[in-house]
């Protein structure tokens, strides 16, 4: 545990240093920040906008975070031969690989604690400016609500899932292929429904067949999805929220197991 | 005990599109490296110098055979503690500053922070890194950087030491310092299994040499025990000019005055030079030295990659000890 902590570590300072990783956190920032605009467009909605649009900046900085470093991490590491040195030390390599993802999903979480306070400051800057206190009800929700907490954690929940997956294939695969492959099934995971009800639409047997399959394959991304529900003050039970993030340790643990099989047995040249 | 027994080592490497295609980089490669010794693993490019390397530090598998390190299997990690590894060509975290990538070395051998400090400090010392170590490693040089390599395979004081091609890309200041170090480590008593295939820089710090060739054994042992073929004779005379210069003129000898006196003749292995030197002792010149002049080993290293298809001795156990 200690060897995996250390070497997380390592993976979240080289991540803060990564220019990359400052400018989509700026991106987001900004689009969180510049939300009250677009609210402003929408009388009698703006408080909701903001919400919609800060929470949506949090889930694409939180996407590009895990795809640009999933795809990279293991495979930065073997093309640069820095893992000669690493795995020559008293670390095994399923240590190396946990370490790795551990520092990702920091990462990650570090991305969204920023994005998160930002989003709440905006929140609250925006309350200030209608001159009501922040956490007065705006219909029928107060305008800093705790409740987009559960929102974020879940986001946390689904962007680790995903990054489990773009990890995974970086292990096997070149980084151009895991992206894409990862792009494509976040993409997919939140279409798990319509891809189970693709006979309604597609007359081809084997298609349909393939889709229906294929939806119970892939995580159910839209599961971990419940902002639209937290934004409109609709209860999101504890109980869901320990259901779906135990369903999305479990999608972790199917992507990781695979990437320590390939990378333990791996010629690293 | 061996510090490095290799058992009939091999790897095959697949490649092309449809692995099809078979490299066999190491072809059963048997070698004990005895404890305290500095190993020169030779070779041309593409031996399977670097392939042995990362077998033993097992980012490779061996297709067959095996290796062991201070009498352990090579995975194992009570061994892993006590070994140090400078890669080929050796690259790291370059947004990381040199002492935080050593006490991030550190943390991996689970050392406590101010452990991982001192460590750190030492090792940078040692290598002559100074103030630059705050600098991120991205605006290090080719040589601050193979020195940094060489801090973080010392960092646990380890007992045998790897150094893949420690001296390449090195200037001669660079290559100066890399062969005082492994000196060094020979004289704490360290046993250093180094590659490289710049002979002048392993004659002057090897005490054992193992040369490879295709992948395949073709010589090994101590340097000094080696089959060093005589070249030529080298023979010190003193004594009267004239009498040097008939006898050898004779012979067709070239005769070159080094002092007053004193005469330098370069004689060849055949025939022997006893009876040049008895016809020369006839005329009162007097013998002050008569020197083999052997291959250096360059010479030995090159005759023996040239033989060896024929004199590979693979499959037989080489002992350097």
């Amino acid at each position: 545990m200690r060897v995996i902590c250390t070497i997380a570590r390592q993976v979240l300072r080289e991540a803060v240093r990564n220019r990359v990783i400052h400018a989509a956190l700026l991106l987001a920032v900004g689009l969180a920040a510049a939300a009250p605009i677009a609210g402003r467009l929408t009388p009698g909605q703006d408080v909701k906008v903001v919400k919609d649009l800060g929470l949506a900046a949090c889930n694409l900085c939180g996407l590009f975070v895990v795809v640009f470093l999933g795809i990279r991490l293991v495979a930065r590491e073997v093309e640069q031969r820095t893992v000669d040195t690493l795995l020559s030390k008293p670390i095994r390599r399923y240590e190396f690989v946990l370490g790795q993802y551990c520092g990702l999903a920091a990462t990650l979480a570090l991305a969204l604690t920023v994005m998160t306070i930002a989003l709440y400051v905006v929140l609250g800057a925006a309350a200030w400016w209608r001159g009501i206190p922040a956490f007065a009800p705006v219909a029928p929700v107060p305008v800093a609500d705790p409740a987009l907490l559960k929102a974020i954690l879940l986001i946390f929940v689904q962007l680790a899932v995903v990054g489990a997956a773009a990890f995974c294939l970086s292990t096997f695969s070149s980084p151009v292929l895991a992206a894409v492959s990862t792009c494509g099934l976040y993409v997919a995971g939140h279409f798990g429904a319509e891809l189970r009800s693709l006979d309604e639409v597609v007359d081809s047997r084997f298609v349909t067949s393939v889709a229906a399959g294929l939806s119970y394959v892939l995580p159910d991304l839209a599961a971990f999805d419940v902002k639209a529900a937290v934004v409109h003050g609709q209860p999101v039970t504890a109980g869901y929220m320990a259901l779906t993030a135990a369903s999305g340790a479990a999608y972790i643990l199917a992507f990781l197991v695979p990437a320590l099989a390939i990378f333990t047995r791996r010629d690293l040249l | 005990m061996s510090a490095v027994r290799l058992r009939e080592l091999s790897k095959t490497f697949h490649t092309g599109l449809w692995r099809t295609r078979v490299h066999r980089a190491l072809d059963a490669v048997s070698l004990d490296v005895p404890r305290g010794a500095v190993l020169g693993y030779l070779g041309p490019n593409g031996a399977g110098k670097t392939t042995t390397l990362r077998l033993l530090m097992q980012l490779v598998h061996p297709t067959s055979g095996g290796a062991e390190i201070l009498g352990r299997p090579v995975g194992d990690m009570g061994v892993r503690r006590r070994i140090g590894f400078l890669p080929e060509a050796v690259r790291f975290h370059d947004t990381c500053t040199a002492e935080e990538f050593l006490e991030y070395v550190g943390g991996l051998f689970g050392y406590p922070a101010a452990e991982r400090r001192r460590r750190a400090a030492r090792g940078l010392d040692r290598v002559g890194i100074g103030a630059e170590r705050r600098r991120r490693l991205r605006t290090y040089s080719r040589g601050m950087l193979q020195r940094v390599g060489i801090a973080q395979a010392l960092l646990n004081d380890p007992e045998v030491v790897f150094l893949d091609e420690p001296m390449t890309g090195l200037d001669p200041l660079g290559r100066r310092a890399v062969r005082d170090l492994v000196l060094a480590l020979r004289k704490e008593g360290r046993t250093v299994f180094f590659s490289s295939h710049i002979l002048h820089d392993a004659e002057a710090v090897c005490s054992h040499v193992a040369i490879l060739n295709r992948g395949r054994l073709a010589a090994a042992g101590r340097v000094g025990d080696l089959d060093l073929r005589v070249r030529s004779w080298e023979l010190v005379a003193a004594g009267p000019g004239e009498s040097v210069r008939e006898v050898c003129g004779a012979a067709g000898r070239r005769v070159t005055r080094i002092a007053d006196g004193r005469y330098a003749l370069e004689l060849p292995v055949e025939p022997a030079p006893e009876s040049l030197a008895a016809e020369l002792a006839r005329r009162g010149v007097r013998i002050v030295s008569l020197h083999p002049r052997r291959e250096t080993l360059e010479d030995y290293f090159l005759r023996r990659v040239a033989e060896a298809p024929a004199a590979a001795v693979a499959g037989d156990e080489a002992e350097c000890a």
